[in-house]
């Protein structure tokens, strides 16, 4: 990624510079050790990692983890694997992270081009939900989702996502389109261009980064999600990281740990993608919303 | 119909004007129901004498006067004290690091910023994992020393109650720094290079240009890392519960793990209640002033 900074004024000699080399790339293995050991030793056949070493590489490699942890490891009491849950935490997180991002752009919308008496105290509503501990929300929401009937369902944990989605959406589309020329919109106005028409041809064209934004933040946040999926999913319905949980912290029988550790990579992988493919992006629109210039 | 004296472009008028609000509305709605009737709900619960099921003995501050003669409580709080002061200033003063240093035009920038953040995108639960083998004395880092050859070597924090809230610091400092770096670093990158090289005529060294002029413009960067990074501290949960369980006994226990405990384990309603209330004050005591100032600075 090109990078746009302006040259930096400051100057440096080469012993700093080599130290400053040096200090770096023993970050780069800090950040990388943790992840990489789990990689490796997802590879190996159990004996070689109770008997052996965690750094070393495997001197027999499998994939017979992989398969384990997918179809046949033992979650909770039954031996399905984690891809039920796999599926399970897909079929939450799409519609909870397209309802969001559908609303929060609307919002945003509202909240910069069409402002009225009170719409700012309404944004500090939304606002300040992004930021409660969602501790003081669980017991009346269990109560909530079990008067509607879809407790412990996925469609329960759609609508919690959904809900406590919507501040944090809301947030990045109005910071967004408050920068977004005001008078282009009153220009159509004029020309007599209705409230869904100016969003449709006008806004959602140039919206492109910040629906990225949008859809990465609330995909990583609801995939990774452990508190409502632990609270509000029971058995079968539960999601990715709630299973895994079960799995690595199960008690019984043998501790398996490639098998632990394939399944760990395998609730990383969806959110891992979507940061190698988009993080960029997401770390730029970030930027340019939240940090005021 | 009322308005049929009206012509019909008055009527469509009159529409495009309410609809903004029509269009909030539902979202409106939503919060006060969702966040705000919960939390006056929760805060209502609180005061009674709630066990297994919702129930609505009022018992008055009760709660509160047993929440804090619980001895797991006041473990979680202070808990929580240290685990928060060292990780929200470990993380900054590591993502301070970082952004600086990748700021003197890094060959391989664009290769080590992704290896910095990647975490970032982890589940803690997977986070957690990780590092709860890697700091396994039985197959982690301490036998790994012992196999090379380093036999006194020990580290058995994480089944040391005194060092076990370390372990979490360690895991969270690990998940969290990257963010920060990049938080520094776009604050870096918006600094007037003009204003450094005019110092640097003016015989500015290299740390007093830091000292004076580049660290107080990035006074923003701060004051987001710090709010950002506190609220996540205050309501870490998955961590803890992936990486030690909250124990050994409930040496690693936060305040979010006793509230979950004591309300769907404990059956103690009331004083999960109570506790969550106490949690929702720490951090509106925290973001209540920032928003206020955000929201008016913007206007």
């Amino acid at each position: 990624m090109a990078v746009a900074s302006a040259d930096t004024a400051i100057r440096t000699s080469r012993i700093t510079r080599a130290f400053i080399y040096l200090f770096l790339l023993l970050f780069a293995l800090f950040y990388l050790l943790p992840f990489g050991i789990m990689l490796v030793n997802s590879l190996k056949p159990l004996s070689e990692i109770t008997g052996g070493n965690m750094i070393a590489l495997p001197q027999e490699w499998t994939i017979a983890p992989w398969l384990s942890a997918w179809s046949t490891a033992q979650i909770g009491v039954e031996p399905t694997g984690l891809r039920p849950y796999f599926i399970n935490s897909l079929v939450m997180a799409v519609p909870a992270v397209v309802l969001s991002t559908v609303v929060g752009a609307l919002n945003g919308y509202v909240l910069t081009k069409w402002q009225f008496r009170g719409s700012t105290i309404i944004f500090g509503l939304l606002l300040f939900s992004c930021f409660i501990p969602f501790q003081i929300v669980l017991i009346p929401m269990a109560r909530i989702l079990g008067l509607l009937d879809i407790a412990g369902t996925t469609p329960g944990l759609i609508l919690v996502h959904f809900v406590y989605g919507i501040g944090f959406t809301t947030l990045y589309f109005r910071n967004y389109y408050a920068a977004f020329p005001t008078e282009l919109v009153r220009a159509a106005q004029i020309d007599g261009a209705g409230f869904f028409q100016i969003f449709w041809r006008i806004m959602l064209p140039s919206s492109g980064p910040i629906i990225a934004v949008s859809f990465i933040w609330q995909f990583t946040n609801i995939w990774n999600d452990f508190l409502f999926g632990a609270s509000f999913a029971s058995g079968g319905s539960a999601p990715m990281t709630v299973a895994l949980n079960n799995l690595v912290n199960s008690s019984t029988g043998v501790r398996e740990y490639n098998v632990h550790f394939a399944g760990a990579i395998m609730a990383a992988a969806p959110t891992l993608l979507v940061y190698i493919v988009a993080g960029r992006y997401f770390v730029r629109g970030l930027m340019a919303g939240s940090v005021k210039g | 119909m009322a308005a049929s004296t009206d012509t019909g472009v008055d009527l469509r008028t009159r529409l495009q004007t309410w609809l903004p609000k029509l269009v909030l509305a539902p979202s409106l709605a939503i919060m006060l129901v969702f966040v705000y009737g919960f939390i006056a709900f929760t805060i209502y619960l609180s005061f009674t004498d709630s066990r297994m099921l919702p129930s609505f003995g009022w018992v008055g501050w009760d709660n509160y006067d047993r929440l804090f003669r619980i001895r797991e409580w006041n473990t979680a709080i202070s808990n929580l004290a240290v685990f928060a002061t060292l990780y929200i200033g470990i993380s900054t003063l590591i993502g301070l690091s970082l952004a600086i240093l990748l700021d003197q035009k890094i060959r391989g920038e664009g290769v080590l910023r992704p290896i910095f953040l990647y975490p970032m995108a982890l589940s803690f639960i997977v986070t957690g994992t990780a590092w709860k083998w890697f700091l396994d004395p039985a197959i982690g880092l301490e036998n790994t020393m012992h196999l090379w050859g380093w036999e006194s070597f020990t580290f058995n924090w994480i089944k040391d109650r005194e060092m076990a809230i370390y372990t979490v610091v360690i895991a969270a400092v690990w998940q969290s720094s990257g963010f920060v770096m990049a938080m520094f670093l776009a604050g870096l990158r918006g600094i007037d290079n003009e204003i450094l090289k005019a110092a640097q005529i003016d015989g500015a060294s290299n740390w007093n240009l830091y000292r004076r002029i580049i660290l107080p413009q990035l006074r923003p960067a701060f004051l987001s890392a710090f709010v950002i990074l506190s609220h996540l501290a205050i309501k870490s949960y998955d961590l803890v519960i992936a990486l030690t369980g909250g124990g050994p006994g409930n040496a690693t226990a936060l305040p979010a793990t006793f509230m979950y405990s004591y309300t769907f384990t404990r059956n103690q309603m009331g004083i999960g209640a109570a506790s969550a209330v106490i949690m929702l004050m720490t951090i509106a005591a925290i973001m209540v002033p920032y928003l206020y100032a955000e929201l008016k600075e913007k206007k």
